[in-house]
């Protein structure tokens, strides 16, 4: 059999950072190949040359035993090359055929008219092959990012694509949605499309591959069939070196101040009647499933969001906050789920970045930059945080997911913040890096920091947790001790909708409090 | 070990920011001095120091204007009032001096801060209100130049009664001190705005927020700043050093012309952009506009020298304005 692709000696730098150093990758027709490796490891970017979205600096790449070179994405598509990014690239005003069929509408009248008609009808095949219920004529803008998901691969199945390439297709997606995709990914496996899978989620991986390659530091580590490997062989291919996982202790908090108590939060029907506790030193974990309304939560507290009313209390005493600011004054941070967009100005530098909550601190005379100790600042984070990048002095835009996150969580670390809202912390992260964040966070509320960590991992959860709250359709549905906590129990509550919540999260919540 | 891998990092870093920032102002300086080099040789009277410095007193006023619109544009966002508002503030001055008589600094104070409560006012418009800062700023353009028009009752307002008015940018304080360098006031206000300007942009939390504004908004927000705040300051800021323009021209005119200055944003904002400032926010620097506008001034004078008629000089900046952009796109690519 004649391999898809193959990719030999690879080479791409960016300014400052090699990327892809000699990266090799195999696809056959009709396979599911996992690609895996920490944060920065050249995945996407390894990828995206496939793709024609880099362009190699050197190297060899053979479609169908050819060698070839892709200049464009265009290119790309016309070889039967297909990628759905991370990031979603839909134009939401457009509706769903529309984005589909974007630059090949079907005409009318010698090419004059566009074909409205022509265009519904193809994408609802598309859809109806998929098994997938959604009127092509909806905006893009209207669905969830789930059905935004599956338009994308729509729109890549439309391509009549032989290489399908997925980068983190279900970071957004929900456990019913994932199962879904994955019936989508195995039609398209037994028609002999090759898939190439980039996630890092283990138990997915072992689900859906057939075999797994392993990269480190844009370098090739070596290809595994999926069946074969065990985890931990994949892990440690993956960072050099093997993982425990252990459940932390939950520390008796009893003792501890309450630092923020909220009561009766509401916004219109996104967060209806939220109240809860959080102490020093305690992890809070936010459980629940996507659109629960955690990030609304959050966002509300910081003051990102209005509020329709509801009482805040910072350590007993009743506070009005209006705006980030005014968060960030009483000791609040907040890092955001979507970093790009929410956390981090990519178009500067890591230092500008890190000092940005608390550059206040770093004037003389209120009013000018303290250069040398911005720096000092930065560089100490760096070291402290292991952040991968040539200097303080690099653009956040050229680092990893995982530096760029690391970035974040330095950003509040230097503000000194007693109460933090770690939204999705290990999003798109490894799990070399996602440790690490772990560790970190461990050790802040060991330092007395309050801690509320929103997550749809349920294993994160569970594992880091020292109680855990659980929303579902913008209420509290209840509060489980960690040591007790079953992911099925934690399922329940985010599953309950609102006629049955009443008598049961009023027991949980009592159960807790205790 | 570690320390030659980081200096390897360091030098990469040293010469990718070399690419990024530099570049396109060694490309403009480059320019500058190609088009001065063509202009000598194509006319003996174009180094003459009597030009030069005719030349750098035309970039005065388009110059301090470009540093005011620099601020905006940097942010991410446009001011198409400067020059309207250059003419309104230069009125206020004629206002405070030649109809109230009052001392010639209570005039300047005037001129700068009706400079600066305008620029507050559109700042608010855009930052409150969340007017975008075309329509806001359009409407301050057209607002301003009406009221120019009815405070001064469409008539120039002139100086005679203080004569040291035209001091402020025709003498040379220079040329008192250093004979052979009679480099006009006016030209040093520009180099005085540019150089403070600069100092505030890279140096200051100000300056440090205004990129942060123009490279992600929200980001900055949630990081605590009150964005708002700060995007009134900026405004406020490039509003006041559009009075300083407005009292450089009304004093080389010594006379407030109230049917002045529609246009003036125009070369202002192509001098920003022929200096490298990213319309879309986020980048840029006051040395870059300075060379931009001195492009311009560079461009007009050459071509009057050789007789080019003024039709065809304005059919040339357009022209640079678009290379000048596009060679920008070409580096970023490269």
């Amino acid at each position: 059999m004649t391999p898809l692709v193959v990719i030999k000696d690879l080479d791409k730098s960016f300014p400052g950072v090699k990327a892809l150093k000699k990266a090799r990758f195999e696809l056959l027709p009709g396979e599911v190949h996992a690609l895996m490796g920490e944060n920065g490891a050249g995945k996407s970017t390894l990828m995206k040359v496939l793709a024609g979205i880099y362009r190699k600096d050197a190297g060899e790449i053979c479609i169908e035993g050819v060698a070839l070179d892709i200049p464009s994405p265009r290119a790309a598509q016309d070889l039967g090359i297909s990628i759905i990014h991370q990031e979603l690239n839909l134009m939401n005003d457009l509706t769903a055929a529309q984005n589909i069929f974007i630059g090949r509408e079907p005409k009318r009248f010698g090419g004059l008219l566009l074909d409205e008609e022509a265009l519904n009808r193809a994408a609802a095949e598309i859809f109806e092959r998929m098994h997938l219920k959604l009127d092509p004529r909806v905006e893009v803008g209207q669905l969830t990012v789930a059905k935004q998901q599956m338009i994308e691969i729509a729109k890549a199945l439309s391509f009549k694509s032989r290489v399908l390439i997925m980068d983190e297709p279900t970071a957004a997606l929900n456990n019913a949605e994932i199962g879904e995709l994955f019936s989508i990914i195995r039609k398209l496996r037994a028609q002999g499309v090759g898939i190439v899978y980039i996630s890092h989620k283990m138990d997915e991986l072992k689900e859906i591959s057939d075999r797994v390659t392993v990269m480190r530091d844009g370098e090739y580590v070596g290809t595994v069939p999926t069946a074969a490997a065990s985890v931990d062989t994949i892990i440690s291919m993956m960072v050099g070196r093997s993982l425990t996982e252990e459940k932390t202790e939950v520390p008796d908090l009893s003792s501890h101040d309450v630092v923020l108590e909220v009561r009766n939060l509401r916004r219109s029907n996104v967060i209806q009647d939220v109240s809860f506790k959080l102490r020093k030193g305690e992890i809070l974990g936010f459980a629940g499933l996507m659109g629960a309304g955690r990030t609304e939560v959050a966002r509300a507290i910081f003051g990102a969001d209005p509020l329709d009313g509801g009482e805040i209390l910072i350590r007993g005493r009743p506070v009005t906050i209006r705006s980030p600011q005014d968060a960030v004054r009483l000791g609040i941070g907040y890092l955001s789920e979507d970093r790009k967009r929410f956390g981090l100005a990519t178009g500067m530098d890591v230092a500008a970045n890190i000092v940005m909550p608390c550059l206040g601190r770093f004037l003389s005379m209120n009013m000018f930059l303290k250069k040398r100790a911005i720096r000092e600042m930065a560089r100490s984070c760096i070291r402290q945080l292991r952040i991968k990048t040539p200097s303080d002095a690099q653009e956040v835009r050229f680092l990893s997911g995982g530096n760029q996150q690391k970035i974040v969580i330095a950003k509040w670390l230097a503000r000194d913040c007693e109460i933090l809202f770690f939204d999705e912390p290990t999003r798109g992260i490894d799990v070399g890096a996602k440790n690490e964040i772990y560790k970190l966070l461990n050790t802040l509320a060991a330092e007395g920091r309050a801690i509320v960590m929103i997550s749809s991992e349920l294993p994160e959860i569970l594992r880091m947790s020292h109680r855990i709250a659980v929303m579902c359709e913008g209420r509290l549905t209840g509060e489980l001790l960690a040591e007790r906590a079953t992911q099925e129990d934690i399922m329940r509550l985010a599953t309950q909708r609102h006629s049955l919540t009443t008598t049961t999260a009023n027991a949980a919540t009592e159960g807790s409090t205790t | 070990m570690t320390t030659i891998a980081e200096k390897e990092a360091q030098t990469v870093i040293k010469s990718a920011a070399f690419s990024q920032g530099a570049w396109q102002k060694i490309l403009a300086f480059a320019s500058l001095i190609a088009l001065m080099a063509v202009f000598s040789v194509a006319s003996e009277n174009f180094l003459q120091p009597d030009n030069l410095i005719g030349i750098l007193q035309a970039t005065a006023v388009n110059g301090v204007l470009a540093v005011a619109a620099t601020f905006v544009i940097i942010t991410g966002g446009i001011d198409l009032s400067v020059g309207t508002l250059m003419t309104f503030c230069a009125v206020i001055a004629g206002v405070f001096l030649t109809y109230w008589g009052l001392p010639m600094p209570v005039g300047i104070v005037a001129a700068i801060a009706a400079g600066a409560l305008c620029g507050s006012v559109s700042g608010t418009l855009i930052a409150k209100m969340k007017i975008p800062p075309f329509i806001a700023t359009l409407g301050m353009m057209m607002l301003l130049k009406g009221l120019a028009l009815v405070i001064s009752g469409t008539r120039p307002i002139y100086f005679n009664d203080t004569p040291s008015f035209p001091l402020i940018s025709q003498e040379s304080l220079i040329g008192s001190i250093l004979p052979f360098l009679p480099i006009p006031n006016g030209v040093l206000i520009l180099f005085m705005v540019a150089i403070a300007s600069s100092f505030v942009l890279t140096r200051t939390a100000f300056g440090r927020y205004t990129f942060a504004l123009g490279s992600n908004e929200e980001a900055v927000r949630l990081s605590g700043v009150n964005t708002d705040f700060w995007k009134i300051i900026v405004y406020t800021v490039s509003g006041g050093i559009c009075g300083i323009a407005g009292l450089i021209i009304a004093s080389r005119l010594n006379s407030a012309q109230p049917a002045l200055g529609q246009g003036y944003e125009l070369d202002a904002i192509a001098a920003v952009v022929i200096g490298g400032t990213s319309l879309s926010g986020g980048r840029g620097t006051i040395l870059g506009t300075i060379i931009g506008a001195l492009i311009i001034s560079v461009l007009t004078n050459g071509l009057r020298i050789l007789s080019v008629a003024q039709e065809w000089q304005t059919v040339v900046t357009g022209v640079i304005i678009i290379l000048a952009v596009y060679a920008d796109i070409l580096r970023r690519k490269a």
